[in-house]
């Protein structure tokens, strides 16, 4: 790494944080470019998160106008039509963003996300994918991992009080402190769509019910053609219907993912803020071990759920590719 | 009542630049109102041990959150929230790790149940004359040598207590310290220098007793380790801004990277730099100035000081920035835990809120998974019946009732063990000792009287098997102490010359003797409970330069090492830890035996 000191001003805002990861990751942060999509209140959590971090740039997309639904759970934006009415919510969080961090420059793209070429994700280290459908998920990871660069790819989404966090850090080096010495480890991760087309009866016995919850949940959107997120209670029959099917299909028992958990999915629409807050923070930080290679990156999944308490990481991946 | 400070922005984020120096109870509220217009806030910029924030003040609450950054304060807030029986939720975060506990009366543990280790301390003779890690030289260049030189001249002061030629020596340190007539700045400063890292140490050397098991410290001498080309490179004193805070020995020497570990010539340097810089700009604040991590250049002193101490007794010498940590009892912290922590507080409020008893729980977060969680659920433990918060479990006391006063008694143990700030000392219904603004003179004159009798001959005499009971109203708190007369102690082990059972108070000095010295700090955010695995610490890039050093030698308490919560075994008296864990343990319909023997990946 280059010799270069950190400015007077960084070293005092961030002094905290320093003590913590070190200089050589703050140097390593003021560098990475960040771009995100889906600006809803978890991703508001993390574009907080990581702009405090101070990274160098952050980008934001999200052409979609802001309504009283978009904002309810998203506190960069204040709940005051006048202030908001006719603005996108990528615009109302750049305006918010910018002040937490003035060395951060913030900014909006304009455009589908899922028009976007490989040359226009190549200017950043690190991308994060929210209320997307899973084929532009999927597309947006193909596009990454073509280019030379090694970008670090994310999609996370909250629903009801459950959160979802998948990681692809392609095939990734890092170094992790064992008792007083520095080891060099790599992990080779799956991309998304090899990832979820992992067969479910191949999967170890006690993963989450939270993944297949949200993989039906997935589907049925895929299927009706359906926005993220726009599911409604009249839907539930279809989306039990839907459960049994591809349990069926994967020779799974249908307890593994209950109707109850389904049903809190479904009903519950607007994001919940701590959840919001807790995902946001996991993410940060997987954000910026994978920025400054240093500690051991979280593979592949992360779930949260606040009627268990739990945050467990999950590794979905075909046993035979392994690190 | 904190005001904010530059070094908050990283994470407090409801703060501003501009904004700093003002109430962070004030601002917050202005910055919460922005995006939840409709909510009342009200703010207090005021220390909640205040006696305002009584047990009427908390029962006006459904729950209480803290986001405290100490003990005392913490302890005094767990009493008056199971006073006023409103639930408290209690957390506490240090860099990648954190936790949420929920404390309801009569329900759980409360904060006090599990007792929560004590700062740091030092013994005296460590710090003035046996230093081994790097923090004993840091308290002795901020707590002994810039006292002496800048704070309170009245001060009792252990630099130069021991040698073998004792009163020679202390005619000796009274000369040394003050500055001659017409004495040359840097000839005063260099004369310090030599006596206390040069003839100091020459004096310890010559007590053989101290170093037949331990290295020899080497004295060092301005002399031998400056260049004489020092005078030349001095540049901006006269001539830069007037400004007290802005004047920087390591600006003045050109030195600009506080993450590097400088030579001892370097460090030699800063500390004269800085010594003459102190007496040219700021003579006015001698007497008074007490050490702050925020004042550039006293950081830049201690450092400097404690780096040629390190030096001399072959110590590992630390950067500007490790030591300003260090002295400064610095808690490292990232917005990302917090919020993390944040979010988990806010569900167990929601859960006090909603009455929904059987779902409380405590949550670690930790840095490294255990069993494939970052986030980990626990259930609350029952009550400690043990603990003499809660509990009002009476405790014992061994002590010598000929010899100890009721002074040594409120001091040592009513104070400084149970916590009492505003305790009344009670032997049945003859009240020994209060602390109250409406008493009368003579009440005063009494009490007075019988802190300094010895507890056998006080007008209700306090002897083997009487009970003690001390109350503090302010915590409405009562406490019931069975005495025991005990003649002798250990002067090692048993420093106070008094020992109470009952409940265990883990004490944090290193080595027991006769006195001790602690860094000035009190405990960070992260509560002593949170569990780590064998690995813990720092993953993410070591602190310092490059150097491999453990943060052990952070005096932070958080920073001690604790035993996994999900393994805890016999190291908690009462209930084992429960995990909340409620996976149907179903088999899957499967066709293909084979299937389920896959390894898992690494």
């Amino acid at each position: 790494m280059d010799g270069e000191v950190l400015t007077e001003q960084e070293t005092a805002l961030y002094d905290r944080q320093i003590r913590v990861w070190g200089v050589d990751t703050q140097r390593r942060l003021s560098k990475a470019h960040i771009l995100v999509c889906g600006m809803k209140g978890t991703v508001a959590e993390f574009c907080k998160n990581i702009v405090l971090a101070g990274v160098s740039s952050l980008t934001l997309v999200d052409d979609r106008v802001a309504t009283e639904e978009a904002i309810s759970a998203n506190f960069l934006i204040p709940p005051d039509e006048n202030a908001y009415g006719g603005k996108t919510l990528a615009e109302l969080c750049c305006d918010s963003l910018k002040d937490f961090n003035p060395m951060v420059r913030v900014s909006v793209e304009k455009g589908d996300i899922s028009s976007f070429g490989g040359d226009f994700f190549d200017n950043y280290d690190v991308v994060v994918a929210s209320c997307c459908s899973l084929a532009t998920k999927k597309s947006i990871n193909e596009k990454c991992r073509k280019l030379s660069k090694h970008i670090a790819f994310y999609t996370v989404d909250c629903r009801d009080s459950c959160g979802e966090i998948f990681v692809d850090l392609q095939h990734h080096r890092y170094s992790k402190k064992k008792l007083d010495e520095n080891i060099k480890c790599q992990l080779q991760y799956p991309s998304i769509e090899e990832a979820i087309s992992v067969p479910w009866r191949a999967l170890p016995r006690k993963v989450t019910k939270l993944y297949f919850a949200m993989r039906v949940m997935e589907r049925f959107e895929e299927v009706e053609g359906r926005n993220p997120g726009d599911v409604l209670s009249a839907d539930l029959p279809g989306i039990l219907k839907l459960k049994k099917e591809l349990c069926e299909a994967n020779s799974l028992n249908e307890s593994h993912v209950p109707d109850k958990l389904l049903e809190r999915l479904v009903m519950g629409t607007r994001e919940f803020p701590p959840v919001c807050a807790i995902i946001g923070g996991i993410l940060g930080q997987e954000v910026i071990k994978a920025i400054s290679g240093k500690g051991e990156p979280l593979k592949n999944f992360f779930f949260f759920d606040a009627m268990d308490g739990k945050g467990i990481i999950e590794d979905i991946s075909n046993p035979e590719s392994g690190s | 009542m904190d005001t904010i400070e530059v070094s908050n922005l990283n994470r407090q984020f409801l703060f501003r630049q501009s904004h700093v120096g003002q109430s962070k109870a004030k601002v917050a509220r202005e910055a919460v109102l922005k995006f939840r217009p409709h909510i009342k806030i009200t703010p207090y910029h005021a220390n909640v041990k205040d006696p305002d924030f009584n047990v009427d003040f908390f029962k006006q609450f459904n729950v209480v959150l803290n986001g405290l950054d100490n003990l005392d304060a913490r302890r005094h807030v767990n009493r008056l929230c199971l006073a006023a029986e409103v639930p408290l939720v209690e957390s506490g975060t240090t860099g990648f790790l954190g936790q949420v506990t929920v404390h309801v009366k009569g329900r759980t543990e409360c904060y006090e149940c599990q007792p929560k280790p004590a700062p740091k301390t030092y013994p005296v003779c460590t710090i003035t004359s046996t230093p081994s890690k790097f923090v004993h030289c840091i308290v002795w260049a901020k707590d002994l040598l810039f006292a002496k030189l800048f704070g309170d001249k009245n001060q009792e002061n252990d630099l130069n207590v021991h040698s073998t030629d004792a009163a020679s020596s202390s005619e000796q340190a009274e000369d040394a310290f003050e500055r001659r007539k017409d004495e040359d700045i840097e000839q005063y400063g260099r004369r310090i220098y030599d006596h206390v890292f040069g003839y100091n140490i020459e004096v310890a050397l010559s007590n053989e007793e101290t170093w037949k098991n331990r290295n020899r410290p080497r004295p060092v001498y301005s002399r031998d380790v400056m260049l004489n080309g020092l005078a030349q490179q001095n540049g901006n004193i006269f001539g830069a801004t007037d400004d007290p805070s802005s004047v920087s020995a390591m600006a003045s020497l050109g030195m600009k990277n506080p993450q590097d570990i400088w030579s001892l010539m370097e460090n030699s340097r800063i500390f004269l730099e800085a010594f003459k810089l102190f007496f040219v700009k700021r003579e006015k604040e001698f007497g008074n100035l007490t050490f702050d991590k925020d004042d550039q250049l006293a950081v830049e002193f201690v450092t400097a000081a404690a780096n040629i101490r390190a030096s001399s007794f072959g110590i590992p010498l630390h950067s500007l920035f490790e030591a300003k940590g260090i002295a400064g009892n610095i808690v490292h912290a990232v917005a990302t835990t917090n919020a993390i922590i944040a979010g988990l507080i806010v569900i167990e409020a929601i859960k006090v809120l909603q009455n929904d008893t059987n779902n409380y729980r405590m949550t670690y977060c930790l840095e490294h998974p255990t069993r494939k969680m970052l986030l980990m659920p626990v259930e609350p433990f029952e009550p400690n019946k043990s603990c003499y918060v809660c509990s009002e479990t009476p405790l014992t006391l061994e002590i010598n009732t000929h010899r100890a006063k009721l002074r040594d008694f409120a001091e040592k143990i009513v104070k400084a063990k149970l916590g009492m700030y505003f305790p009344l000392i009670m032997h049945g219904s003859a009240l020994l000792y209060e602390v109250g603004d409406d008493l009368d003179e003579d009440m005063v004159a009494n009490y007075a009287a019988n802190l300094e009798k010895v507890l056998c001959e006080l007008p209700s005499p306090i002897t083997s098997g009487t009970t003690i009971t001390v109350e503090d109203l302010k915590q409405e708190l009562t406490c019931n102490i069975n005495i025991k007369h005990r003649e002798e102690f250990d002067e090692e082990k048993e420093p106070d010359g008094m020992l109470l059972s009952g409940w265990t108070q883990s004490s944090s000095v290193e080595k027991d003797d006769n006195k001790s010295i602690d860094n000035g700090g009190s405990t960070s955010n992260a509560s002593q409970t949170v569990p780590v695995d064998s690995e813990k610490n720092d993953e993410m890039g070591s602190v310092s330069s490059g150097k491999k050093r453990k943060l052990s030698e952070v005096p932070d308490a958080a920073a001690q090492d604790f035993s996994s919560v999900a393994d805890s075994d016999g190291s908690r008296n009462h209930k084992k830890l429960e995990l909340v864990d409620d996976d149907d343990d179903l088999l899957m319909l499967d066709a293909d035996p084979g299937i389920n023997k896959k390894k898992r990946l690494q």
